[in-house]
């Protein structure tokens, strides 16, 4: 069975605040999902399927759906792969539409570790009975040195530079001063990037991405009812998910999962790399960005920097318009997870609502991906492919 | 000179059963690794069915210490910073997490060599971890 051609996004929202202390969680969960419900023009009892991911409050769907008062469900679930968790949810209810398990899928993400202050270079939680953990945490594993030691092993390989990766975050400040709602507004230079404080060698301050609060919500429906709602219709065309790990010791950080994905998702939707307009990159980092355009074949492996480099991912410069929202780079990244607004970004630009500083024209072809955990250990990996019908 | 372990307090291991003749060796001040009996490959970090062949006939073996940095970062803030963490490619082959010690810092490259030294967590439990080998084309630079 392939999902192509089976389900429709015909929702989307984003919260639009970045810091929520007076919100709690289930809130921000309960105002994305009544934004996308709106923006889809469905009534709350149309959705009979639910996803969820660790974001959700007590990690398991039973207090949302408790707390939406969602009646009707025939399909749950709350895969969890980290921040590319929705990009999957996309995927699986397309499926589980083909297969008539559902007609109506919700998918939120929120979270506030903007207001609880959760940053990435703090030890994370780990809990006992994790087989790695006796073996990892004693050294310090946090969310930055984990990207940047692929970050350090990719200049060694291949040469690539830190002006090349602070690329990355000059084309995501040039998209983010058109968004009103971005946490960083201004244009950054290659210089500015260099010049910030180093968090963990070869990344800086601004090789990373924002810690936002916030959230956002997709609905996913059955092609019939997309066809009967008056909104421009954004068709899922190919998927692809996995897992890559450390192999037993076997490691190789020169690639992610998206290695995987990105050719799965391509074949599925019978489109190549030179047919993307727009791509929504999943940006935690300058180097979670570099790794994923090698994977998926816009480059060749070990020439992202080149490839990055002189504006090339700037909308209306380069050759490949990315993160036109800003990203997690410079716009939010909520709940430390920014596969949703991936994929809202690439449905805006797909329906021309994305800011007309950044639209790209008569957009019809778009890629959202992503990873979720840490490419320096073990991440999830997905890749979404969407068209304009 | 900047070393890694003088301010950073090292959290215990949580344990699973069946990790504590890594730690025991450790306190002796041994690297140990699992070996695989059936298809002879050794892996990390240690499991109860090996990771390639799934065989349940896996080993403790003694490793020699001795390896070669894959890849390093220098964390600079945080709790604390700066300390080096790093993958160092085990001459027996698997590749393990872990920290460049007692050496300085800015000195750290890719490819380099190191050996196993072993070092207290906060409640006295040792955990295997690295510093510079001294070579001849490499001199590790004098304390002063």
């Amino acid at each position: 069975m392939t999902i192509k051609d089976k389900a429709y996004i015909v929702g989307a929202y984003e919260h639009p605040l970045r810091k929520a202390p007076n919100h709690s969680v289930a809130q921000l969960h309960a105002e994305v999902a009544r934004g996308a419900l709106l923006d889809a023009g469905l009534a709350k009892d149309d959705i009979d399927g639910y996803f969820c991911a660790g974001d959700a409050p007590g990690a398991n769907p039973w207090s949302m759906v408790n707390y939406l008062n969602l009646n009707r469900l025939r399909h749950v679930e709350s895969t969890d792969m980290g921040g590319c968790s929705y990009l999957i949810h996309v995927a699986h209810a397309a499926e589980a539409i083909a297969a008539g398990k559902c007609n109506v899928a919700l998918i939120t993400l929120a979270g506030r570790p903007n207001s609880e202050g959760v940053s990435g270079t703090q030890a994370r939680v780990r809990g006992v009975n994790l087989p790695d953990s006796p073996f990892e945490m004693p050294h310090g594993p946090v969310t930055v040195n984990l990207y940047a030691m692929a970050a350090m092993r990719h200049m060694y390989e291949f040469g690539t530079t830190s002006e090349q990766l602070a690329w990355i975050k000059v084309a995501a400040s040039h998209h983010a001063q058109h968004n009103p709602h971005a946490m960083l507004r201004n244009v950054v230079t290659v210089e500015d990037v260099l010049n910030s404080p180093m968090v963990s060698d070869p990344l800086h301050r601004l090789d990373s991405c924002v810690v936002s609060d916030g959230g956002g919500a997709i609905i996913v429906a059955r092609p019939d009812i997309a066809k009967s709602l008056n909104r421009p219709r954004v068709k899922v065309i190919g998927s692809g998910e996995t897992s890559k790990h450390q192999m037993g010791g076997q490691i190789d950080l020169s690639y992610t999962g998206v290695a995987w994905t990105g050719p799965r998702a391509f074949e599925e939707a019978g489109v190549t790399p030179a047919d993307i307009q727009y791509a929504s990159i999943y940006d935690s980092f300058t180097i979670t960005v570099l790794l994923q355009l090698e994977d998926l074949g816009f480059c060749k492996k070990g020439e992202g920097g080149r490839f990055v480099a002189d504006g090339n991912l700037i909308s209306g410069v380069g050759r490949l318009p990315f993160n036109t929202d800003g990203g997690g780079l410079c716009n939010n990244h909520p709940a430390n997870r920014g596969g949703m607004t991936k994929i809202i970004e690439a449905v805006r630009q797909l329906r021309g609502e994305a800011h007309p500083a950044v639209q790209v024209p008569n957009c019809a072809l778009a890629l959202a991906t992503g990873v979720g955990g840490a490419i320096g250990h073990r991440h999830g990996a997905a890749t979404l492919i969407l068209e304009r019908e | 000179m900047a070393t890694s372990n003088v301010d950073r307090k090292i959290s215990d291991p949580l344990m699973n059963p069946g990790d504590e003749p890594y730690f025991d060796a450790a306190a002796q001040g041994r690297l140990l690794i699992k070996q695989c009996s059936d298809c002879g490959k050794p892996h990390h970090y240690p499991r109860a069915i090996c990771p390639f062949c799934w065989s349940p006939d896996v080993q403790w073996a003694d490793a020699s210490g001795e390896g070669t940095i894959y890849t390093f970062s220098i964390t600079r803030r945080g709790a604390g910073a700066p300390y080096c963490i790093a993958y160092v490619a085990l001459d027996e082959g698997p590749v393990v997490m872990t920290n460049i010690v007692d050496s300085d810092l800015e000195a750290i490259r890719i490819g380099q060599r190191v050996r196993a030294v072993f070092k207290p967590s906060e409640g006295g439990i040792s955990v295997p971890m690295f510093t510079l080998a001294q070579t001849a084309d490499a001199p590790a630079r004098q304390e002063t």
